[in-house]
């Protein structure tokens, strides 16, 4: 556990980060897009749900996607799988053949294989009351904020089989997996006078006011609040890379395609006007 | 040998290309063909934007086979296997994941197309005397089109797959008497399964793009039996010159060739834009709730169809249900779209072109083409979206009674329009095309 995995100047990562860096280019005609379609949250459709927190991931930070699989490994791939990733592509993040195998692998596994775990589906049930789901997609199912929102929404709470219950996903059937990090926190409810204004971010959209909670911890964890934060943020980062690891690719291939389609318009467009000229 | 007394081909710049041109044309015919369809198929010179559309269909068209033929090569139609096939293309297929959003994009590029090619008929008349017939294939077309999707949508094999072509096939079971023996003989299941993924694989990949292809084709022959419309909606054939050639006709090549590229490579330039930086498009061309696997027993809080389906699911909505059954409903969605076929017979109009048209038919276009926007919009959100009306109105959704005005303004377009289009004041048509 806790193994450290440090090759923020390592070549690789240097390149990676230089055409990520590519990409901005073409964030212009991206927005343009976007304006024209509303872009829904995953969410959006159960719109009495939490308040999600923005999740501050940075897909080309290369030190912060290590760290998340770091974390990735020790705390969520025991009892969830990511079988459709294989453990050598992890390799685009920098990391070597063998730091893979010495740092995130158990010994017996070979580093071309898929992400899977011993944890049959039948003992998970008979666990969790719920077989923990596949995570190889799961970003690009619940996106990226309610996945930074629901890891730091855990409390406990003796009603719950487990001990442990969540603000962003009631009733849950996993325990809190990072509670050695975080600690152990209650929830107790506000009082219900808010004040207009100070509390103005606790509304959704209509304009109803939440209940409004506070935790307080009653067992500090590992992890300073701060520290806690940052973990999770990598861990979504990477379970963002995770879900479509093509993703840096696509875009820098993107870029090149459509600065190709770019320069071609003006020559069939003087193509075009060459041959119209005798038309009236 | 003499068996034909065609002149030999001349021009290509190769003595040995016109000789094998020569043979091929002696055996084939290969210069009648590209002369009728291609350089002495005249065209009027005045088409504008919306012209483009019915070639960038195509395009989109071609682009579907190719991607299906190498997705084909890697994915699997089998209920256990089929979700992870589809990842295994998104990343362990070299290149695989291009192919994957083009396919993916394509069928939304294609009923982006479609629709505005299907508007741009609207707005000129193209689907009157004598083209109707171009105008049936063409609905024909986007019948198939509409089956096309929905089998396809199945093959991801994610919740939205699953539980969007249960809703459907479930809505053949609200048909009074058959209904539910219709749907088990669809499905080939009790629910949605292994039998019925097969089915839609086989009926995707086979089946419709076959026939889609032939229709392809009677649609192009039909237009090119009687001519192109154009945006006055006169007839060019009506003015020729000296050699029979129309007067405001251009040859389709080389002119609209080199136009339609110049369109292509604004279109892919938009396609581009979508592929590699928004292939989920915010939701609407991939659904997020499909990046999670079929699960039966697991019965997602909200079932969206994709985009291009959510008029006809708003108008099935709509419909207040009759004695328990949903079938009012379903006759509603089934003749908001079979309505299209008798488009040509409905318009009774003076004039084609909604250039000459009067305030009746402006109105009645702009009306409906809010109408379809809206049905379309509230199609992908739950009825709640907009809230309930307050107790003087039953606390009626919001958004169901705004669908339901929709639907009657929907209808009301097509059975309204002998009506409409006959008593509107229009203009007197121009001699020749205007650009």
């Amino acid at each position: 556990m806790n193994t450290l995995i440090i090759l923020t100047g390592s070549p690789d990562a240097a390149l990676l980060r230089s055409q990520l860096r590519s990409r901005r280019l073409v964030a212009a005609s991206l927005l343009c897009l976007a304006a024209v379609f509303a872009t829904p949250s995953p969410l959006a459709a159960s719109e009495a749900g939490p308040r999600l927190d923005t999740a501050p991931i940075n897909p080309t930070d290369v030190v912060s996607l290590q760290s998340g699989a770091r974390t990735f490994a020790n705390y969520c791939l025991n009892c969830h799988s990511a079988s459709l990733m294989r453990w050598n592509r992890l390799m685009e993040l920098g990391l070597s053949e063998s730091q893979i195998k010495d740092n995130l692998m158990f010994a017996s596994d070979k580093v071309g294989e898929l992400m899977t775990v011993s944890f049959s589906r039948k003992e998970a049930k008979q666990a969790f009351g719920a077989a923990p789901p596949d995570l190889s997609v799961i970003a690009r199912a619940r996106g990226a904020d309610w996945l930074y929102s629901y890891l730091r929404a855990f409390y406990r709470d003796p009603a719950r089989p487990t001990g442990w219950n969540n603000a962003v996903f009631e009733n849950v059937g996993m325990p809190n997996p990072l509670w050695q990090l975080q600690g152990e926190r209650v929830r107790v409810e506000q009082a219900a006078k808010v004040e207009e204004g100070a509390d103005k971010d606790r509304k959704d959209s209509h304009g109803a006011a939440h209940k409004t909670f506070k935790y307080e911890a009653v067992k500090p964890g590992a992890l300073t609040p701060v520290q806690f934060d940052e973990t999770v943020r990598d861990l979504v980062n990477f379970l963002v890379y995770l879900g479509e690891p093509a993703a840096t690719s696509r875009k820098q291939i993107g870029t090149l395609v459509l600065l190709f389609l770019l320069a071609l318009w003006p020559l069939v467009y003087l193509l075009k006007r060459e041959y119209w000229k005798d038309v009236h | 040998m003499a068996a034909t007394e065609k002149p030999p081909v001349t021009g290509t710049g190769s003595v040995a290309l016109d000789g094998l041109l020569t043979w091929v044309d002696q055996r084939f015919p290969l210069i009648s063909t590209w002369k009728a369809h291609l350089a002495e198929y005249y065209a009027p010179k005045n088409f504008n934007f919306w012209y483009y559309f019915g070639g960038l269909a195509m395009l989109v068209l071609a682009i579907q086979i190719v991607t299906g033929i190498f997705l084909t090569m890697n994915y699997k139609p089998d209920a256990t296997l089929a979700f992870a096939s589809v990842e295994y293309i998104m990343r362990e297929v070299p290149g695989g994941w291009i192919i994957r959003y083009m396919h993916s994009t394509g069928a939304s590029a294609f009923f982006i197309c479609v629709y505005l090619h299907m508007f741009r008929a609207l707005l000129y008349g193209s689907y009157r005397a004598p083209r109707e017939l171009i105008w049936i294939f063409g609905v024909l077309i986007y019948l198939l089109l509409m089956g096309e999707a929905f089998f396809g949508y199945l093959l991801p094999w994610g919740q939205m797959s699953y539980w969007g072509a249960q809703v459907i096939i479930n809505l053949f079971s609200a048909i009074p008497f058959i209904g539910p023996d219709l749907s088990l003989w669809i499905r080939g299941d009790y629910v949605i399964s292994d039998a019925t993924l097969n089915r839609f694989f086989a009926l995707h990949v086979i089946a419709l793009p076959l026939v889609l292809l032939g229709l392809v084709m009677a649609h192009l022959l039909a237009l090119h039996e009687v001519g192109s419309n154009n945006p006055d909606g006169i007839e060019i054939k009506d003015r020729k010159d000296a050699n029979g050639i129309p007067l405001d006709g251009i040859p389709f090549h080389p002119y609209y060739t080199v136009k339609d590229i110049m369109g292509v490579v604004v279109f892919l330039i938009v396609f581009v834009v979508i592929v590699f930086f928004a292939p989920e498009m915010g939701g609407y061309f991939l659904e997020y709730n499909n990046f999670v696997p079929a699960d039966p027993l697991q019965t997602p809080a909200h079932i969206a169809p994709v985009w291009y389906f959510t008029p006809y699911y708003s108008i099935l909505r709509a419909v207040p249900p009759l004695f328990n059954s949903q079938f009012p409903g379903v006759v509603a969605m089934g003749v908001s779209v079979m309505v299209l076929f008798l488009l040509p017979w409905l318009d009774r109009g003076a004039v084609k072109s909604i250039r000459y048209r009067g305030t009746h038919f402006k109105a009645a276009v702009s009306a409906f083409v809010i109408v379809f926007l809206v049905l379309g919009y509230l199609g992908t959100e739950p009825i709640t979206v907009w809230g309930q009306f307050g107790p003087w109105l039953g606390n009626a959704d919001r958004a169901t009674v705004v669908a339901r005005i929709c639907t009657v303004i929907y209808f009301a377009f097509f059975f309204l329009m002998p009506w409409y289009t006959k008593v509107d004041k229009t203009k007197p048509e121009p001699e020749r095309v205007t650009f």
